[in-house]
């Protein structure tokens, strides 16, 4: 079908308003068929880089490709691609048939053939009983799935969302993730998805982009990114709760601060020799070892426990590791009590060790 | 490839100046301005031409022998049919009759707008609502009734309302209380309710939590309310015929008999020095206040 | 509960509730000025107006009722001080003042009355449509993320902080056919051209309209940018996505999504229009002759020149009318609709 590599391809993007720099000479190749998930708290150029991309913001140097066509100076229109918005921008005084035929009878497409795209719209997104309502008389969900139906009729091989589902309550929410990735299962064309949700960016994504003030912090699965982040501030960026971050020194293998000292064994690390210098270590609040597992954990240290949020599933322990707030989760079920001492084990091997001037990944 | 990408589009689309749909738009403002503008440029010219020039020249063109005498004639020597004491009478009268009326329908009104925001009582909505038909109500419904209340209510008190400044700022509370009741009281409600429950906790009064809580937050709206009373009532003409006697007519009502006029040779200049002097005041005000003002038109516009 | 504790609840409720009218008394107080002015202006002295547009009042109001001794009711009571009958007569009412709507007959038969209506029509009709279309063209216009915003508005606005007596002497001179564009087109080689609305008693109307238009149109073009720039900026996005043309996103995409203030901007234009009055008498008196003559003109002479208050009266109870017939259906479709949905 397409000769060209990448779906949608992006070369040294710049973006400036005024003296404020949006986005930083920005690369980015997405794959046909891939679902990418642009990541980023708010102001981080993520919703920036997607209106580059659909042509709705004007790049300031760079280029976009989408199959293969350089169509930088193209109109939006031009561009074979389909939005979903925020807000969902759904026409309100059109019926949900006038809003999915809009665009494609002000283009002067043949009524038959708009027919059938609208069928097939409705009937992939099952919003055939509402075609006729306005979209004031429909719920957030089925706003929604209009919208989606809007980018659908168009026919293109590029999908754009942007924070599609931030106006929604949580349970909807998590409902309509689920079908925004069965219809990509379907119709398997390449989205590209704006959100601050990492929740949501884990599940959707074939890749995700981390952004933080107009850069790509890390490009990977969302394997990678959890267990592997490229530098301190997506490691700190995703999960929930947060890594747990120490200041120490790297010194003959071994994370040392004050008495505590972790042999790096296991430790996968970036390059074939580290020098010893300043470092951070990240340890995910999942990943300490308790309970009776502790005996086959490769580090052992005791630990006083200070505070426990119950969370249902989960328990919250706050404990305190050389002298530093420490953050550990346990099962729901397990018995603790504040001030009791715990035994608990950590395996470097699951965690990461960051330069601390530079933080990056070591 | 990469050789091929360094002809290809890069950056932003190329865009010309002096592009189709960009003179259209910029020369269809720039003719709307002109035409906006227009009217202010004729009256300063013409104010500063002489008669003769007047007669001879044209009406858009500069003058060639600039003067101030126009000025000061329709300042201080001009004759309306009853005396010849210029617009200088009109213009102190119009700051008498302005600076009561400002103070006391603001006063009111802001008063007024809190206790419907904040203090709302059984049947409040009804006299709201009422109010705010009022304003759509024509004037010449209630001027002549109005006449009747003043003397009726000068009478009781003993002293003469109709026809007088006291009279007249009466009328001008009344008029602006719509307007000026809906500014406040939406400005009120729009300022969070945990301030004003707060307050009530801590054992504030409806007068206290007023001037000590609500004012200090709300001077902006007080200077929109300024904005438009001043200009509203600076420009006001018929009340001013029908509540006020010839020696405390306001600045309009002087102007027009005195453009109007119908004896004596027509002064042109004069008309139009006397012209933008009137509308001087409102002017200054609209040009140093810029967005505020189009906050205070706005406003009415914003529904309740 | 104890009863103690009840005791003491009930005892604090009674001597806490205060009667109903002395609750929140100084939000109250600090009412009675509008309270009074509703009650005494906008319905009493309206209510006055209507009335006596049905008497035959002139240079003063008439009395409305007089009594009639003829008619008088013997009515039997009992004396209190020594339990004898007594009668008492109650007064009849009768009123000669009242004469029907012979006023408004005498109204629709003058012919400078239906001049004036007629004036109002065109002047309404017009200044509404053309305020409306301008000021949405103007505000669409500068809604383009042009250069010198600001200053565009600001000339465009600047008119509507002059009252109507300048405006109205402005384009009086400006309209002069002696010195004004006339001649100054005329000077310009075109000898025979003409424009004198204000001389011209068939245009008079559409010079008043000028000046009017002039005056009013930066109001509605705030109104209209206002209501353009809430409007969602994905929605403009999305009609780029699909590749509709600017001006279509606006004619049937913001323009219907623009009816409030298309509302607003309609009730606010009509009250105008109906209280024209300033701008005629500093334009043209209501001449020449009486070609521009307007109701609240006609109402102002009866009252207050012609010693004809009730025919005064009743025009302004027409103007009134004309007022109610735009107001009640916005009231209605503004508020009655809202409580339905």
């Amino acid at each position: 079908m397409n000769t060209n590599n990448f779906s949608v391809q992006i070369k040294d993007l710049d973006l400036a308003f005024g003296p404020v720099k949006v986005l930083r000479s920005l690369d980015l190749d997405i794959n046909h068929g891939e679902f990418l998930v642009l990541l980023g708290s708010s102001g981080c150029g993520k919703s920036t880089l997607l209106n580059c991309i659909a042509g709705l913001l004007e790049p300031t140097d760079g280029q976009i490709f989408i199959n293969g066509e350089n169509v930088t100076w193209k109109e939006p229109s031009e561009r074979g691609i389909g939005m979903v918005f925020q807000s969902y921008a759904l026409y309100p005084q059109m019926t949900v048939e006038g809003n999915l035929t809009f665009g494609l009878r002000n283009a002067r497409m043949p009524k038959a053939e708009i027919q059938k795209r609208v069928a097939r719209a409705a009937e992939i997104l099952q919003i055939e009983p509402l075609l006729q309502r306005k979209p004031g008389a429909l719920s957030g969900g089925q706003r929604q799935r209009v919208a989606s139906g809007r980018a659908l009729v168009r026919d293109v091989d590029v999908f754009l969302f942007d924070e599609p589902l931030s106006n929604l309550d949580a349970k909807l929410r998590a409902d309509l993730r689920v079908e925004i990735k069965r219809l990509h299962e379907q119709l398997q064309n390449t989205m590209i998805y704006v959100t601050h949700d990492q929740i949501e960016a884990m599940t959707l994504a074939d890749r995700i982009a981390i952004m933080k003030g107009g850069n790509i912090m890390q490009l990977g699965t969302p394997h990678e990114i959890y267990n592997k982040p490229l530098n301190k501030y997506v490691a700190d960026f995703i999960g929930s709760p947060s890594m747990n971050f120490l200041d120490g020194e790297f010194k003959g293998g071994a994370f040392v601060k004050g008495d505590v000292r972790l042999p790096m064994k296991g430790y996968e690390f970036q390059a074939a020799q580290t020098p010893d210098q300043a470092v951070t270590i990240g340890i995910r609040p999942e990943h300490v070892i308790t309970g009776e597992l502790v005996a086959n954990a490769p580090v052992k240290m005791e630990a006083k426990v200070e505070l426990i949020e119950p969370m249902g599933s989960d328990t919250l322990v706050w404990v305190r590791v050389a002298g530093e707030p420490f953050r550990i989760r346990v099962d729901g079920q397990t018995q603790l009590r504040n001030r009791e001492t715990l035994t608990i084990g950590i395996d470097p091997a699951r965690a990461s060790l960051f330069a601390r001037e530079s933080e990056v990944r070591l | 490839m990469s050789d091929a990408t360094q002809f290809t589009p890069r950056g932003p689309r190329p865009r010309r100046i002096f592009s189709a749909p960009n003179i259209f738009l910029y020369g269809t403002l720039t003719v709307v301005a002109a035409y906006y503008a227009l009217p202010l440029y004729v009256m300063i010219t013409t104010s500063l031409k002489t008669m003769d020039e007047v007669r001879a020249g044209n009406i858009f063109s500069l003058p060639t022998q600039w003067t101030i005498e126009p000025w000061i004639k329709a300042w201080a020597t001009a004759c309306t049919g009853i005396n010849c004491d210029g617009l200088s009478r009109g213009f102190w009268n119009s700051v008498r009759i302005l600076i009561p009326s400002v103070i006391l329908s603001i006063s009111i009104a802001s008063v007024n707008g809190y206790a419907l925001a904040n203090w709302r009582y059984k049947g409040a909505e009804f006299f709201f609502a009422v109010l705010m038909i009022g304003a759509f109500i024509p004037y010449q419904v209630m001027l002549y009734p109005i006449v009747l209340v003043l003397r009726a209510v000068g009478d009781f008190f003993g002293f003469q309302l109709y026809g007088t400044l006291g009279g007249l700022v009466i009328v001008h509370t009344i008029f602006g209380m719509p307007i000026l009741t809906l500014l406040f009281r939406n400005y009120f409600s729009s300022l969070p309710e945990e301030l004003f429950k707060a307050a009530r906790v801590d054992g504030a009064g409806f007068w206290r939590i007023f001037f000590q809580v609500m004012l200090p937050m709300s001077l902006p709206i007080f200077v929109v309310a300024m904005i438009l009373q001043v200009t509203g009532i600076w420009n006001d003409f018929l009340f001013g015929v029908i509540y006020t006697k010839p020696d405390i007519y306001p600045m309009t009502v002087q102007l027009n008999n005195i453009v109007n006029s119908v004896q004596g040779t027509k002064e042109y200049n004069v008309n139009m020095a006397a012209t933008l002097l009137t509308g001087l005041v409102p002017l200054v005000i609209y040009f140093a206040s810029g967005k505020l003002f189009v906050r205070g038109v706005a406003a009415g516009a914003v529904k309740g | 509960m104890t009863v103690a504790d009840t005791g003491t609840a009930s005892a604090t409720r009674v001597h806490r509730r205060r009667p109903r009218i002395l609750r929140n008394l100084a939000s109250k107080t600090a009412s009675i000025p509008m309270v009074a002015t509703v009650l005494v202006i906008f319905i009493g002295c309206t209510l006055w107006t209507v009335i006596y547009s049905f008497t035959k009042s002139r240079l003063l109001p008439v009395p409305l009722f007089e009594t009639m001794p003829l008619f008088s009711i013997p009515v039997p009571h009992l004396l209190a001080s020594d339990g004898s009958w007594d009668f008492t007569l109650i007064t009849g009412l009768k009123s000669s003042s009242f004469v029907g709507t012979d006023q408004y007959d005498r109204l629709w038969g003058t012919r400078r009355w239906i001049v004036s209506i007629g004036n109002l029509g065109i002047y309404g009709l017009c200044s509404m449509t053309f305020s409306l279309v301008i000021g949405f063209t103007l505000a669409a216009l500068l809604d383009r993320k042009i250069r010198f915003e600001n200053a565009f508005r600001t000339i465009i606005l600047y008119p509507f902080a002059l009252s109507f007596i300048v405006t109205g002497l402005v384009w009086q001179w400006i309209l002069n056919p002696n010195f004004g564009i006339q001649k100054v087109v005329r000077d310009l080689g075109f000898e025979n051209f003409v424009f004198d609305p204000l001389y011209n008693d068939k245009y008079v109307v559409y010079g008043i309209l000028i000046a009017g238009l002039w005056q009013g149109t930066g109001l509605v073009m705030c109104l209209m940018l206002a209501g353009i720039r809430g409007i969602d900026e994905d929605i403009w996005k999305a009609s780029r996505v699909e590749g509709i043309p600017v001006w279509k996103t606006y004619v049937m995409i913001v323009i219907p999504m623009m009816r409030p203030v298309f509302v607003t901007s309609v009730v606010i234009i009509g009250a105008g229009i109906v209280k024209v009055y300033d701008l005629v008498v500093a334009q043209t008196s209501g001449g020449p002759g009486i070609s521009s003559q307007m109701p609240a003109l006609y109402v102002m002479d009866k009252m207050f020149k012609d010693q004809n208050l009730a025919q005064g009266f009743a025009a302004s109870t027409v103007m009134l009318m004309t007022v109610a017939i735009i107001l009640i259906p916005w009231a209605y479709f503004e508020f009655g609709r809202k409580k339905n949905v």
